[in-house]
C-alpha cells in the first residue's frame, strides 16, 4: 500500500480551476520532488495536502496509508502523520518554540492513545534537534517564528519535522530564500529524517535543494497537472533547458 | 464576514455559551438569609450601620455620602450601553442567618462546600486551587471569604498577627482598628468621588482591610474571595489596604456569582495607602457571571479602584485579569504623591459574546521623578466592545517624571470592537510620556499552522491569546498567573470537553 495516493485531484480556489486531475503515489522510504514553473499549481498541492481551507476538493481524493484524508480536518491529517512545512511560516508572538512545540507533540502524543512526554525528555529530544540544525538553545524559547530571520524561519521548519517525525512531510519551497551554507544546514536535515518508515515530497522552483537531497522520483507540474515524470536526471535537464521544452 | 471568520467566532462560543456550561462558578448555594427588602432611603443605611452595630461617626459618614449620591447624575461616559439602573430595586443588605462566626469551625458548613467548589479552601491546611497539596514549598495565602454583604471567615488571623499584620473584614476594622479606618478610610477615593463611589460610601456591607505596619514585609500572600449568591442583590464591598512605611504586601482579589437572567450590580471602593518606601502588589483575577450568549444576564461591574503613593520611594502595582462581568467599567489608579514613586497597571481584559469593558487606569504624577507604567492587552470576540481609557497626567510639579503606556488589542473574528481612549495630560515640558499601541487579529493563518501541527483549533485560540497576555501574566504570582491562563481557557472555549 502506498504512503501517500492522490487520485484524480481537482482543486478550486474561488471558484478558479487551479489543479486539474492530480495523480501520484509515493511510497515508505521515497523521496519525490514536485517542480514547475510560478503558476502551475506547486504550492497549492502542498497546501491542499495539508487541508489549507480556501482550497476546494472538487474531485478525486487523497489517501495517507490506505485512509481516505480528503474531508479530514487538518489537525486529524497532522494526527495521521501528514507535516507541511510552510512556504512563509507565519509568526505568533509571545507563544515560545518550545511551548508550541509541546502543545504539538503532546496533542500528537495524545492522538497516539500516549502519555505525552515529560517536559525533561521533551526539552532533551528539542535541544537535539536544534542543535542538529545548528540553531542555538535560545532559539527554542523565542516567540514562534517572531523576528526570525527567513533562514531561520525555514529551519524552525525542518526543526518541526524532526520533533514531530511525520509519516510524510510535504516541503514546501523550503530552499527559497536561503544563501548556500543555510540550504546545505536543511538539506542535511531532511537527509536525516529520511527514512524507511517515512517519505518526503519536496515542492521546489529550483533543483539546486536537489543537489543535497537526492530524490527517487521527480515530476513536473505545469497547469494543474503533471505533465512529466522521471528520476533525478529529468531535475538536471529542467536546470539546463527550463520548463518550455515540456510545454510547461 | 468570511466563512473563515465565522468559524472562529463560533470557537469562542457564541452558539455553545449559551447553556452556561462553561461558567463552572454559576451555582446558587442554598441558605438562609437576612436579606433587607428591595429599596434605598437614608433608613436602609442607617439600618445596615446597625446591623454592623457601628459607632456613630460611621453612621453620620455612611448619611453624608448617601446625601451627596442623591445629588449626583448617573455618569453615561464610558463606551458601554445598558438600560437604567432602578436603584429602589435593589436588595442592598444580604447575608447568611445568624451571628457572625467567631472562628472558622463555626463557619456554616454549606458556605465552606461553597467555597470548596470554587476552589478556595477555607481551612488553614489546604493552599490555592492550582497548587499541588503536597507542595510544601508553595506559598501559603492567608483568604478573606466575603459572601454577599458579608465577610464569612478569615483564615491564618494568628500567623499574621504574630507578624504584626492585620488582615480582617472592614466590619471588624471599623470595630477594632477605628483610628486607621477614620484616618484612611475616604482619604484616596473621596465620598463624592463619582457617583458608584458615592453609593458605595452610603451602603458599603463588608471587604477587607489590611494594615502591614513599618519594616515589615508580610509574610505570605493575602486574598479576597467575593461571592455574591443572592438574588436581585447588590455587593458593595469596601477595601482598605495600608502599607505602612517600608512594609510590602501582595493581595489578590477573585470573584464569581452565579448564572442569573437579571443583571446584578457590583460597585466595589478598593483605596490603597503606600507610606515612605512601601510597597503593595494588588491583583485582580475577575469572573463574575458574564450573562448568556444573548446578553441576558451578568454582572455589572462598576469599579472604583485607586492607590495613593504617599511616601517617597513607595510603589502600587495593579494587575488585572477581567474575564467576567456583562459590562466591566473601572480604573484601578494611582496618585504618585512621594519623590520617586512607582505605579505600574498591568491589564487583560477578555470580551466575547456580548460583553462590554471600558477599562485601564489613571495615572497622576505630583511628586518628583515619579514614574509609572501601563501595559494593557485587550482581546475582543463575539459581538463584545473592549475599551482601553487611561489618563496620564503630568502635574507640573512632577519634574523629571516618565510614563510608558503600551497597549494592544487582540480581536478575534470580525463582529466584535476594540477602542483605545489615551488621555495624555501635561502641564510639565520636561515630563516623557510615551504611548505605543497595536491592533492585531487572530489570524487563519496562525490557527492553520497550530492545526496542521495537530493542535485543535480551541488549544490554538487559547495559546495564541495567553501569548499575547505574556507580559502581564508575567506580573502575577505564581498560582495566580495558572489560575489566570486556565481561566482564559475556558473563557475561550465556549463548551468545556
Amino acid at each position: 500500500m502506498s504512503l501517500l495516493r492522490v487520485e484524480e485531484l481537482h482543486v478550486e480556489v474561488d471558484g478558479k480551476p487551479i489543479l486539474a486531475g492530480i495523480d501520484l503515489e509515493v511510497d515508505a522510504g521515497e523521496v519525490h520532488a514536485v517542480m514547475g514553473p510560478n503558476g502551475s499549481g506547486k504550492s497549492t498541492f502542498a497546501n491542499v495536502l495539508a487541508g489549507r481551507p480556501g482550497y476546494d476538493v472538487v474531485r478525486g481524493s487523497m489517501r495517507v496509508d490506505g485512509e481516505d484524508v480528503t474531508e479530514l480536518a487538518p489537525e486529524e491529517r497532522s494526527l495521521r502523520g501528514l507535516f507541511l512545512a510552510f512556504q512563509y511560516p507565519i509568526e505568533i508572538p509571545g507563544v515560545s518554540n518550545m511551548e508550541f512545540l509541546k502543545a504539538a507533540v503532546d496533542a500528537h502524543a495524545l492522538g497516539r492513545g500516549e502519555d505525552p512526554p515529560s517536559a525533561i525528555d521533551f526539552v532533551r529530544h528539542a535541544r537535539e534537534a536544534a542543535s542538529r540544525l545548528e540553531l542555538n538553545p535560545d532559539f527554542l524559547k523565542r516567540g514562534v517564528n517572531d523576528g526570525f530571520s527567513g533562514g531561520e524561519k525555514k529551519r524552525n521548519e525542518i526543526l518541526q519535522m524532526l520533533i514531530l517525525e511525520p509519516r510524510l512531510a510535504v516541503l514546501d519551497e523550503t530552499d527559497s530564500g536561503l544563501d548556500i551554507d543555510a540550504l546545505q544546514v536543511v538539506a542535511n536535515g531532511i537527509n536525516a529524517f529520511r527514512g524507511d518508515g517515512n517519505a518526503v515530497v519536496l515542492v521546489t522552483h529550483y533543483q539546486r535543494l536537489l543537489n543535497y537531497v537526492v530524490p527517487d522520483h521527480v515530476h513536473v507540474l505545469a497547469d494543474g497537472r503533471i505533465v512529466h515524470s522521471g528520476d533525478r536526471s529529468l531535475a538536471l535537464e529542467l536546470e539546463e533547458r527550463g520548463y518550455g521544452w515540456l510545454g510547461a | 464576514m468570511s466563512e473563515r471568520s465565522n468559524e472562529l467566532t463560533d470557537l469562542v462560543g457564541e452558539e455553545h455559551a449559551a447553556t452556561g456550561h462553561d461558567y463552572a462558578a454559576g451555582f446558587v448555594t442554598e441558605i438562609d438569609t437576612d436579606t433587607l427588602p428591595p429599596g434605598l432611603d437614608e433608613d436602609v443605611v442607617r439600618a445596615i450601620s446597625a446591623k454592623k452595630a457601628e459607632p456613630a461617626w460611621m453612621t453620620e459618614w455612611r448619611l453624608d455620602a448617601f446625601r451627596r449620591w442623591q445629588e449626583m447624575p448617573t455618569p453615561r461616559w464610558a463606551h458601554v450601553q445598558f438600560p437604567d439602573i432602578d436603584f429602589q430595586g435593589i436588595s442592598y443588605f444580604s447575608a447568611p442567618k445568624g451571628d457572625a462566626p467567631k472562628s472558622l469551625d463555626e463557619v456554616d458548613p454549606e458556605l465552606l462546600r461553597t467555597y470548596e467548589k470554587l476552589g478556595i479552601p477555607l481551612h488553614e491546611r489546604a493552599r490555592l486551587a492550582g497548587v499541588e497539596a503536597e507542595d510544601e514549598e508553595a506559598p501559603q495565602v492567608a483568604v478573606d471569604a466575603v459572601f454577599d454583604s458579608v465577610s464569612v471567615a478569615t483564615t491564618f488571623k494568628e500567623r499574621l498577627a504574630e507578624a504584626g499584620v492585620v488582615f480582617c473584614s472592614m466590619s471588624e476594622a471599623i470595630q477594632e482598628h477605628p483610628e486607621l479606618v477614620r484616618k484612611y478610610l475616604g482619604s484616596v477615593v473621596p465620598k463624592p468621588d463619582n457617583f458608584y463611589a458615592a453609593l458605595n460610601s452610603a451602603v458599603f456591607s463588608d471587604g477587607s482591610f489590611v494594615y502591614v505596619p513599618k519594616n515589615t514585609r508580610c509574610p505570605m500572600e493575602l486574598s479576597t474571595y467575593f461571592r455574591i449568591n443572592a438574588e436581585n442583590t447588590g455587593q458593595f464591598e469596601r477595601t482598605l489596604i495600608i502599607a505602612d512605611e517600608g512594609a510590602y504586601v501582595s493581595y489578590l482579589e477573585g470573584c464569581t456569582a452565579p448564572m442569573r437572567d437579571d443583571n446584578q450590580l457590583h460597585a466595589a471602593v478598593v483605596e490603597l495607602v503606600a507610606l515612605e518606601d512601601a510597597e503593595i502588589k494588588y491583583s485582580t483575577v475577575q469572573n463574575w457571571y458574564p450573562g448568556d450568549a444573548e446578553g441576558n444576564g451578568g454582572i455589572y461591574n462598576f469599579v472604583t479602584k485607586r492607590g495613593t503613593c504617599l511616601g517617597d520611594r513607595s510603589k502600587i502595582s495593579w494587575t488585572q485579569v477581567e474575564t467576567g462581568s456583562a459590562i466591566t467599567w473601572k480604573y484601578p489608579s494611582v496618585m504618585l504623591r512621594g519623590a520617586d514613586s512607582v505605579g505600574e497597571f498591568y491589564s487583560v481584559a477578555l470580551t466575547r459574546n456580548f460583553q462590554q469593558a471600558d477599562t485601564g487606569t489613571k495615572m497622576t504624577h505630583i511628586g518628583p521623578r515619579t514614574k509609572s507604567t501601563i501595559v494593557s492587552k485587550g482581546i475582543s470576540a463575539g459581538r463584545s466592545q473592549n475599551s482601553y481609557r487611561g489618563r496620564v497626567r503630568m502635574n507640573p510639579g512632577a519634574k523629571g517624571a516618565r510614563n510608558y503606556t503600551q497597549c494592544d488589542s487582540l480581536l478575534i473574528g470580525d463582529t466584535c470592537g476594540a477602542h483605545t481612549f489615551p488621555y495624555i495630560e501635561s502641564k510639565l515640558s520636561t515630563a516623557v510620556v510615551e504611548h505605543e499601541a497595536t491592533t492585531s487579529k487572530v489570524s487563519d493563518e496562525q490557527l492553520f499552522l497550530c492545526q496542521q501541527r495537530g493542535i485543535d483549533p480551541e488549544k490554538a485560540v487559547a495559546m495564541i491569546v495567553n501569548g499575547f497576555c505574556r507580559d502581564v501574566f508575567r506580573t502575577l504570582p505564581m498560582e495566580f498567573a495558572v489560575e489566570a491562563a486556565k481561566l482564559l481557557e475556558v473563557s475561550l472555549e465556549g463548551a468545556v470537553g
